[in-house]
C-alpha cells in the first residue's frame, strides 16, 4: 500500500502550519489532502482585514494570511493534493481518498487531522415555518459573494452575532444590500466588539439582544422574518413580535467541528467542544493521530489555530522518531464558570516545557480571576478584567507545577 | 464638542467619552487604558477604515480578485471608494501585492495570486504523484 | 395530437400510472403544475411501506396497500430504487390494550399480511433495545419496510419516459370541457385532447374532479410534520416504530430511513391550505414528545431539518380509484393518503388496468420493465469504484460531503431533468446532510449553470420564483 510519514487531513491554516512544523522537526514525507481546489481552507473566503496580528504583527487578510502559509509550504517542496475528499480514516491509520484521479488507499505513519468545521445550519436552529429560498448560513453568503460575486439577497436580517455574522452584516451593505437588524438570542454578542462597531455601528445597523427568529415568511422566497423578543429562559415574549419585511436571512449560530472521520476511525469526542479529547500533545486517543484547528475546538483567531497545529505538527513528528506510550495521567476539567478546556490530559513526564490550556468561559464576567487548581491546592490564579464566551482564553502550565489528581480551570470573582 | 465611543481594543468595550474644542481633543473620560484614549481621540478627529472587497478578473483563477485598500482611508469615505471601484475590471495574471487602482491618493492591492485558466489547469507542482496545486 | 390518455400530477400516483400505462400501446402524456416531478405530497411522507393491517378489511386500501408491500421487492430491484424489508413494530404501553393489538393482528391476517407476531414487551425490547420501558407487547410485521419515496417516484416516471410516456411541467390545469366525445384539458400551457384524464392530482384531486363531476369528493389536506436527524442517530432502533393508537391519539413513528437517517413524525392537524407546508413550534414539540414516548434517549440534538407534509384525506378515507360515474373517460385516482406510497405500485396497476380496459389498449410489445437509477459510488466495492472514476473523473469530485455525493451524480441528475436545488437534492441527496447544503449549493448552482440555467434563474425548488440569488455583488459582472 502506499504509504506517508505523515498525512495531514485539510489544507486550511491549520493542516498547512502543521505540515510545516512537521517538515522542520525533520519529517520528510508529508501529504497534505485538501478537499477544495485551493490550499487555505476557509480564508480564502474572509477577504476581510484582522488576520495574523499576533502571527506576522501586521495585519493581513484572510487570503493573505493562507497565502504566506501556502507559499511556505509549496516552498518546502511538501506534496499537496487538492480536489481530494478523505472518505474515511480506520484506527490503524489507513486512509482512503478519493479525486477525479481516482481511488485511492494509503498507509500513514501518523495523521493530523485539521477538517475544519461546519456552520449550524436553519434545521438544527428549530425556526418553524415555510422553508422558502433566501436562508443561507453566513459563510455560505459569504462564498457566494466573495469567491462567486453574486448577492443572495438584497433586503437582509441577520440571526446571530457571531463574527460571521457581523463580517457578512457589513460586507452585504458595501454590496449594497440592506441590511435591517442583526439579532441575537443571547444578552450579549459572541462577536469581537471591533466587528460590532465597524460591521453594524458604522452602517447604522441595529444590534438586537435577546431576540429571535419566531416565523420566517414566503413560501417561494423569503418575504419578512418575525423577531421577537426572549426571556431569562430564552423563551419568545409574547406580544414582542416585529415583522421585518425582507429577501433574505442569513444564519449565524455557531460551528460546529466536522469530524465525521474522526468518529468513523473511533477517536474519542468531547461532547461540549465536538473535537477530540487530546493531551499535551494534541494527540487523540488513537495513537499517532493527532488534532488541531477548527476540528478540535472552535478558535475565534486563526493565529491561535496556527500556533496550536504547528504544535500538533512537531507532535506527529516526534511520535515518528520515537511513539511514546499515552500516559494520560491528569485529567483537565473545566471548573465553575468554564465551558472547556483543551487539552483534556497531561502527562507530566511526557512535557518538556510549558503547555497552553484553552478554555472557554460559559458567561461574560468582568473582574475576575481565572484559577488552575489541582486536589484543593490553587497553582495558579490570574486576574482577568473581563472574560466573554466568544473569547478564547488561555493559561501555560508547567510539569513542575503538577502533582497528582485533576486539574480544573475555574472562573472566580475578584475578592 | 462632547462624543462617547466604545473602545474595540479589547472585550472591555469601555464607553470613552471625548471631548472636542477647537477640531482638538480636550478630554478623554471613560477609558481603562492608554491605548482606549488613543482610540478614542482618533475616531473622534479622524476615524479611518480599511477597505476590503472584490473586483472581477475576467479569465483569471480565481474570476474574483479580492483587493484591499493599502492603508486605512477616511470612515466617510468608504463608500465613495466603493463606488470608484465599481466599474473596474482586472486582467490576469496579477500577483498578491500588485497595485490595481487608487483611490484618494491610497494603493488598492491585490490580497490573492490571480492565475491564468489555462495555466491553471495544466499547472502540477513539484511533488508526488498526481498532485496539482495552482 | 389527440392522446389516449393524460395522467394529472407527477407524485407517485401518477408516474406509477404512467409507468404501468405505458406497458400498453398509446400516446400518454403527464402534466405537472411544478417543474419537477415528486414535488407534493410524495416528497414528503413517513417514507414506509406499511404491511397493511391498518386499513378495514375489505376495503380498497387493505387490498392495494397489501398488493404493493408485496410488489415492492421485485419492483425494487426492476426499476433499481432503494427499498429495505426491515418490518415494524406497533408498541402497546398497557396490557389492558393487548386485546386491541390482538385484533390488528386478526385485522392484519385478514387483509392477507403475512408473518404478523405479537411479540412480549421483553422480546419486543431484545429486537430493539432503546424501546421503551413501558412497552407491554408489540405486533411484529416482518414484511413491513422502507422505501425512497423520490427514488420510486423518479424510478417510476423515468421507467414511463423510456416507453414513451411525455411529460409537461410548469403546466398547471385550469378546466375541462367534452369536445366531440373527447376531453379538452386546459392548462397554463395551453389545451391538450385526450380520451382519457387520470386525476392523480394529489390534495387537488378532488378540486379537478368537481370540474367534471356532479358527485363531489371531498379532500382535507391533513399536515403532519416530522424531523430528521443526522446519521449518527440512523441505528437508533432498527425497524420502524408505531405505536398503538390510544387515548392520546395516534402517535408518531420512529423510523430508520433507506439513506440512514432516523424520522420522526408525523402529527396530524387537517388545515384549509392545500399548499400549507410550513411547520409549526407546537408541532414539531409534538413529534418529539410524543417520539420519546415509544422510543428512549432518542438524539434529539442530531436534528438536522423540518419538515411538513401533506396527506390528501378523502372525508371516507378510502382511495377513490375509478372511473366517475356521470364523466366518462375521467379516472380518479384520489384520496390517496398514507398506505398511499406502499400501495403506490397496485394503484398504479389499478389505474392501467382500468385506462386500457376502457379504451381497449393492446399490450406494448416493446414494453421495458427496467430502469437503471444514476450510480451510486458509495454501493460499488472499492474496485468498481476506482473503475467509475476511471471512465468518468467527475465521480471522483465529492461536491456534496456530508452525503458524499460527487459531482458525476450531480451531473447525471440535472441530465435526467433536476432544474432547481431540490431537484438535484431529491435525485442525489446533496444538501440533504447534516450542513443543509451549507457547503454544496454554491456547487450544485455552479453546475446547475453550466447546464444551461442563467444564475439569475437559478431556484431552491420547483415552483418558479425560489431565486436563489438577487443580483451581482456591485464588483462584478
Amino acid at each position: 500500500m502506499e504509504y506517508h510519514a505523515l498525512i495531514i487531513l485539510g489544507g486550511g491554516p491549520a493542516g498547512l502550519a502543521a505540515a510545516l512544523a512537521a517538515r522542520e522537526a525533520g519529517v520528510e514525507d508529508i501529504l497534505i489532502l485538501e478537499r477544495d481546489r485551493t490550499l487555505g481552507g476557509i480564508l480564502n473566503q474572509c477577504i476581510h482585514n484582522g488576520f495574523g496580528l499576533h502571527t506576522f504583527q501586521e495585519e493581513l487578510t484572510g487570503p493573505e494570511y493562507a497565502a504566506r502559509y501556502a507559499r511556505q509550504v509549496l516552498d518546502a517542496g511538501i506534496a499537496c493534493q487538492l480536489d481530494t475528499m478523505v472518505l474515511s480514516l480506520s484506527p490503524d491509520r489507513v486512509v482512503t481518498a478519493i479525486s477525479p484521479a481516482g481511488l485511492r488507499q494509503m498507509q500513514a505513519g501518523a495523521v493530523v487531522l485539521a477538517m475544519g468545521c461546519r456552520e449550524r445550519p436553519r434545521g438544527a436552529l428549530n425556526i418553524p415555518g415555510f422553508r422558502p429560498a433566501g436562508i443561507y448560513s453566513a459563510g455560505t453568503a459569504q462564498r457566494l459573494v466573495n469567491l462567486e460575486g453574486k448577492l443572495p439577497g438584497r433586503d437582509v436580517v441577520i440571526l446571530g452575532s457571531g463574527d460571521i455574522g457581523l463580517i457578512m452584516a457589513r460586507r452585504m451593505t458595501l454590496e449594497g444590500a440592506k441590511v435591517h437588524a442583526v439579532a441575537e438570542l443571547l444578552p450579549y454578542s459572541g462577536g469581537l466588539k471591533r466587528n460590532i462597531v465597524q460591521c453594524l455601528e458604522d452602517f447604522g445597523i441595529p444590534l438586537l439582544l435577546s431576540h429571535t427568529v419566531v416565523r420566517i415568511e414566503g413560501r417561494e422566497r423569503v418575504t419578512a422574518v418575525v423577531l421577537a423578543q426572549v426571556d431569562d429562559q430564552r423563551r419568545p415574549i409574547p406580544g414582542t413580535e416585529q415583522t421585518y419585511p425582507c429577501d433574505t436571512l442569513l444564519l449565524s449560530c455557531g460551528l460546529i467541528p466536522e469530524n465525521e472521520l474522526s468518529r468513523g476511525a473511533g477517536v474519542a469526542l468531547d461532547a461540549v467542544t465536538g473535537g477530540p479529547v487530546v493531551d499535551q500533545g494534541l494527540e487523540t486517543s488513537i495513537p499517532g493521530v493527532f488534532a488541531c484547528g477548527n476540528v478540535l475546538h472552535v478558535h475565534d483567531l486563526v493565529d491561535f489555530v496556527s500556533q496550536e497545529a504547528a504544535l500538533a505538527g512537531r507532535q506527529a513528528a516526534s511520535y515518528l522518531q520515537a511513539p511514546r506510550p499515552a500516559g494520560r495521567t491528569v485529567a483537565v476539567k473545566p471548573g465553575p464558570g468554564v465551558r472547556y478546556v483543551v487539552p483534556q490530559f497531561l502527562d507530566p513526564a511526557a512535557m518538556d516545557g510549558p503547555v497552553t490550556l484553552r478554555f472557554r468561559v460559559a458567561a461574560p464576567a468582568r473582574r475576575c480571576a481565572v484559577t488552575l487548581t489541582q486536589g484543593g491546592r490553587t497553582i495558579q490564579r490570574k486576574k482577568r478584567p473581563v472574560v466573554a464566551p466568544g473569547e478564547m482564553e488561555s493559561l501555560e502550565i508547567s510539569a513542575r507545577e503538577l502533582q497528582t489528581g485533576d486539574l480544573t480551570v475555574g472562573l472566580e470573582a475578584e475578592a | 464638542m462632547t462624543k462617547t465611543i466604545t473602545c474595540i481594543n479589547c472585550p472591555l468595550g469601555c464607553a470613552i467619552t471625548v471631548t472636542v474644542e477647537d477640531g482638538a481633543v480636550a478630554a478623554v473620560t471613560g477609558q481603562g487604558c492608554k491605548r482606549g484614549a488613543a482610540y478614542a481621540a482618533q475616531e473622534l478627529t479622524a476615524p479611518a477604515r480599511m477597505v476590503t472587497t472584490t473586483l472581477p478578473a475576467p479569465g483569471g483563477v480565481p474570476a474574483l480578485a479580492p483587493v484591499k485598500t493599502a492603508s486605512p482611508i477616511p470612515k466617510d469615505q468608504v463608500l465613495a471608494c466603493m463606488a470608484a471601484l465599481r466599474q473596474l475590471r482586472l486582467t490576469p495574471p496579477l500577483r498578491l501585492g500588485d497595485q490595481v487602482a487608487e483611490f484618494a491618493g491610497v494603493p488598492i492591492v491585490l490580497t490573492r495570486d490571480i492565475g491564468l485558466a489555462d495555466q491553471h489547469s495544466g499547472a502540477t507542482l513539484r511533488s508526488s504523484g498526481d498532485c496539482c496545486v495552482k | 395530437m389527440i392522446y389516449d390518455a393524460i395522467i394529472i400530477g407527477g407524485g407517485v400516483s401518477g408516474a406509477a400510472a404512467a409507468r404501468y400505462l405505458s406497458a400498453y400501446r398509446g400516446n400518454f402524456l403527464l402534466l405537472e403544475r411544478e417543474e419537477d416531478l415528486c414535488c407534493g405530497t410524495s416528497k414528503a411522507n413517513s417514507a414506509i411501506v406499511h404491511a397493511g393491517f391498518d386499513a378495514k378489511p375489505g376495503s380498497l386500501m387493505a387490498r392495494l396497500n397489501v398488493a404493493g408491500a408485496k410488489a415492492m421487492p421485485a419492483l425494487s430491484r426492476e426499476l433499481d430504487f432503494p427499498y429495505d424489508p426491515i418490518g415494524s413494530l406497533v408498541v402497546c404501553f398497557d396490557t389492558g390494550d393487548l386485546p386491541r393489538l390482538e385484533a390488528l393482528k386478526r385485522q392484519g391476517e385478514a387483509n392477507g399480511v403475512e408473518g404478523l407476531e405479537i411479540l412480549s414487551g421483553e422480546a419486543a425490547r431484545a429486537m430493539e433495545p432503546h424501546l421503551s420501558r413501558r412497552c407491554a407487547a408489540a405486533l411484529y410485521a416482518p414484511t413491513a419496510g422502507i422505501v425512497c419515496p423520490f427514488g420510486l417516484t423518479y424510478a417510476l416516471g423515468e421507467n414511463a419516459a423510456q416507453n414513451g410516456v411525455q411529460f409537461s411541467f410548469d403546466t398547471e390545469v385550469t378546466g375541462f370541457s367534452r369536445e366531440n366525445g373527447l376531453w379538452r384539458v386546459e392548462t397554463t400551457r395551453g389545451a391538450f385532447r385526450t380520451r382519457a384524464v387520470v386525476n392523480a392530482a394529489g390534495v387537488q384531486a378532488a378540486a379537478l374532479h368537481n370540474l367534471v363531476s356532479r358527485r363531489p369528493l371531498h379532500i382535507t389536506p391533513r399536515k403532519g410534520e416530522y424531523l430528521l436527524l443526522d446519521h449518527t442517530a440512523g441505528t437508533h432502533v432498527r425497524h420502524t416504530i408505531f405505536q398503538l393508537p390510544g387515548p392520546l391519539g395516534k402517535g408518531v413513528l420512529v423510523t430508520p430511513t433507506v439513506h440512514g437517517n432516523l424520522l420522526l413524525g408525523p402529527t396530524a392537524v387537517d388545515v384549509d391550505d392545500p399548499n400549507g407546508v410550513d411547520t409549526t413550534a407546537a408541532g414539531l414539540a409534538e413529534v418529539a414528545e410524543k417520539a420519546a414516548l415509544g422510543v428512549e434517549d432518542l438524539p434529539l440534538r442530531q436534528v438536522i431539518t423540518a419538515f411538513a407534509g401533506l396527506r390528501a384525506h378523502e372525508d371516507g378515507h378510502e382511495f377513490i380509484i375509478e372511473e366517475a360515474a356521470d364523466a366518462p373517460g375521467f379516472f380518479d385516482c384520489a384520496g390517496i393518503e398514507s398506505p398511499g406510497l406502499s400501495s403506490a405500485p397496485a394503484i398504479g396497476q389499478l389505474v392501467a388496468a382500468q385506462v386500457s380496459q376502457a379504451l381497449n389498449l393492446p399490450e406494448n410489445p416493446d414494453f421495458c420493465p427496467t430502469r437503471r437509477a444514476i450510480p451510486d459510488p458509495r454501493k460499488l466495492s472499492f474496485e468498481a469504484r476506482q473503475a467509475l472514476v476511471a471512465r468518468d473523473p467527475a465521480y471522483g469530485r465529492i461536491i456534496c460531503r456530508c452525503e458524499e455525493i460527487s459531482e458525476g451524480e450531480i451531473r447525471e441528475a440535472i441530465r435526467r431533468g433536476a432544474r432547481s436545488l431540490d431537484g438535484v437534492k431529491r435525485r442525489t441527496r446533496a444538501g440533504m446532510g447534516r450542513c443543509q447544503g451549507g457547503f454544496c449549493a454554491p456547487r450544485v448552482m455552479e453546475l446547475l449553470e453550466q447546464s444551461g440555467i442563467p444564475w439569475q434563474q437559478l431556484t431552491a425548488k420547483a415552483g418558479g420564483t425560489s431565486y436563489l440569488l438577487t443580483g451581482p455583488a456591485k464588483g462584478a459582472d
